[in-house]
């Protein structure tokens, strides 16, 4: 049976890692919205010398794990003398930058390619409208491009965002408290799995589903321009 | 007379266009004073709706002369053969002079009928948004959709949302307005809505170049038809004489086979 008291006694150390966590997801989305916003507009660029440096990025990232990213950044940079010697170590020893750093690089990688997919599919015909009144590019894309492409991309964003929440669970492998870890360590302590891991993939999944709820609504009123389907209210 | 009067608004010398080894123009001049409402017609690939496309340059021409409210836009060859615009700012101006209309309507999905009308006037005029709002308020009232002026485009019909485009193309108070097949994606039933804002703007005097496959509109509402065939314009002139006895066989040919 569960042994409530374990988990009782785990609760407060499964906040602190709620934190750290949140605070990884936060961050490192927050960042990846940034950055992913000007290099979906440098990826469907029209010149090569635009895109082809975003595309590699794009594809290096998405084609190794985040894991071994992780690993490359945390333990790999540290046998090299020029970095550990370099002004950036004190902030590359840290787990924090590390899994900051990396997070936010895989994220605005996914980030762009679904932002620059959306950019692409925005009706040819309501950009030459745009240019048909004399807009400039400047003006098309502050106007037109983003904020189309932007709430389309929203239901995708989504999804990438609760992957990240998941994808927090790996800066535990670089010593960080969050609430993967947090489990792993009552496990080890009780040999308790359901009220170690059990306990996290339940806050997982309350998470999940807040923030799936939560892109719900604001796509409910960022699409409302779109056509209500069979299922709405016509 | 004044001088404004005597010279064209709109004039395309020469306009030729190729698509690769495709010849779709083949040298094609057109002059559209004040008031002038031009109808082309035409059969599918004809050209009429390239020609148009090239008056603002949504086409690249392969050559010709534009002039626009008595100003050469400037154009210079843009390494594939074609010619883009010398001065993207001019362009832009004389873009912002001529408004277009197009098939698939074009409205901006995610902006309500009035933001698509308020839209080009406050971003490409520079007006005071309250005074767009006025002014778009009052063009919407004109083509009659003033009370959906808060519904997203999904949600108007087809005629409705037309009507909407019409009045984005009005509100920039434009020298020459120019109509890319307005009603061929419209339902039959709502082709007439929108005809009918079209003839009353034309009895205001406004000009206007309307590529179109509806011959009563021609006939009726345009002061001169243009006849287009394979790249060439193949007769033109006073609709009244060119559609009731037409002298091209291919234009008697085209007109037989549009009577219904």
């Amino acid at each position: 049976m569960i042994d409530w008291s374990i988990i009782a006694e785990a609760l407060p150390a499964f906040a602190e890692g709620l934190k750290t966590t949140m605070m990884l997801l936060a961050i490192s989305c927050g960042a990846g919205l940034v950055l992913s916003v000007p290099l979906a507009v440098a990826r469907v660029s029209p010149h090569r010398a635009v895109w082809g440096p975003v595309w590699l990025f794009t594809y290096v990232m998405r084609g190794t794990p985040l894991l071994v990213q992780l690993f490359m950044v945390y333990h790999g940079l540290a046998q090299f003398e020029a970095v550990r010697e370099s002004f950036a170590w004190p902030a590359l020893r840290s787990p924090w930058f590390c899994a900051w750093l990396v997070f936010t690089l895989n994220t605005t990688a996914y980030t762009t390619e679904i932002f620059a997919g959306a950019l692409r599919a925005t009706p040819s015909g309501e950009l030459e409208a745009a240019r048909s009144l004399g807009m400039s590019e400047a003006t098309i894309y502050r106007r037109i491009l983003l904020p189309s492409a932007l709430r389309r991309a929203l239901p995708q964003y989504g999804n990438e965002v609760v992957m990240m929440m998941h994808a927090t669970a790996i800066a535990s492998t670089v010593t960080l408290v969050e609430i993967t870890r947090v489990a792993r360590d009552v496990y080890y302590n009780h040999f308790a799995p359901l009220e170690s891991f059990g306990v996290v993939a339940v806050i997982y999944f309350v998470l999940t589903f807040g923030m799936a709820g939560l892109f719900k609504l604001v796509e409910r009123r960022a699409l409302r321009h779109l056509r209500p389907t069979a299922s709405g209210v016509a | 007379m004044t001088d404004t009067a005597i010279r064209p608004v709109l004039s395309a010398e020469g306009i030729r266009k190729n698509f690769g080894a495709v010849e779709v123009l083949k040298g094609i001049s057109v002059e559209a004073r004040r008031g002038d409402v031009i109808s082309m017609i035409g059969a599918s690939g004809s050209g009429k709706s390239t020609f148009l496309r090239c008056l603002n340059l949504l086409e690249r021409p392969t050559a010709g002369r534009i002039e626009i409210a008595g100003e050469a836009l400037a154009l210079k060859p843009d390494g594939q053969g074609d010619l883009e615009a010398a001065d993207t700012a001019q362009l832009r101006r004389l873009r912002s002079r001529v408004s277009m209309v197009f098939q698939q309507f074009n409205l901006w999905a995610h902006m309500t009928a009035l933001d698509n009308v308020v839209e080009a006037p406050v971003q490409v005029l520079g007006l005071p948004r309250k005074d767009a709002v006025t002014r778009a308020e009052h063009y919407l009232e004109r083509v009659g959709v003033a009370h959906r002026k808060n519904a997203y485009p999904a949600f108007l019909s087809g005629g409705e949302q037309q009507r909407v485009a019409i009045a984005r193309a009005l509100a920039m108070e434009p020298e020459v307005m120019l109509f890319d097949e307005p009603t061929s994606a419209l339902d039959p039933e709502l082709v007439g809505e929108v005809l009918r804002v079209m003839r009353t703007l034309a009895e205001e005097g406004r000009t206007m170049i309307v590529v179109t496959h509806e011959m009563a509109f021609a006939r009726d509402v345009s002061n001169r038809v243009v006849f287009l065939h394979q790249g060439l314009i193949e007769e033109e002139g006073d609709p009244q004489t060119v559609l009731r006895t037409p002298t091209s066989p291919r234009l008697q040919a085209f007109l037989s086979n549009t009577q219904r």
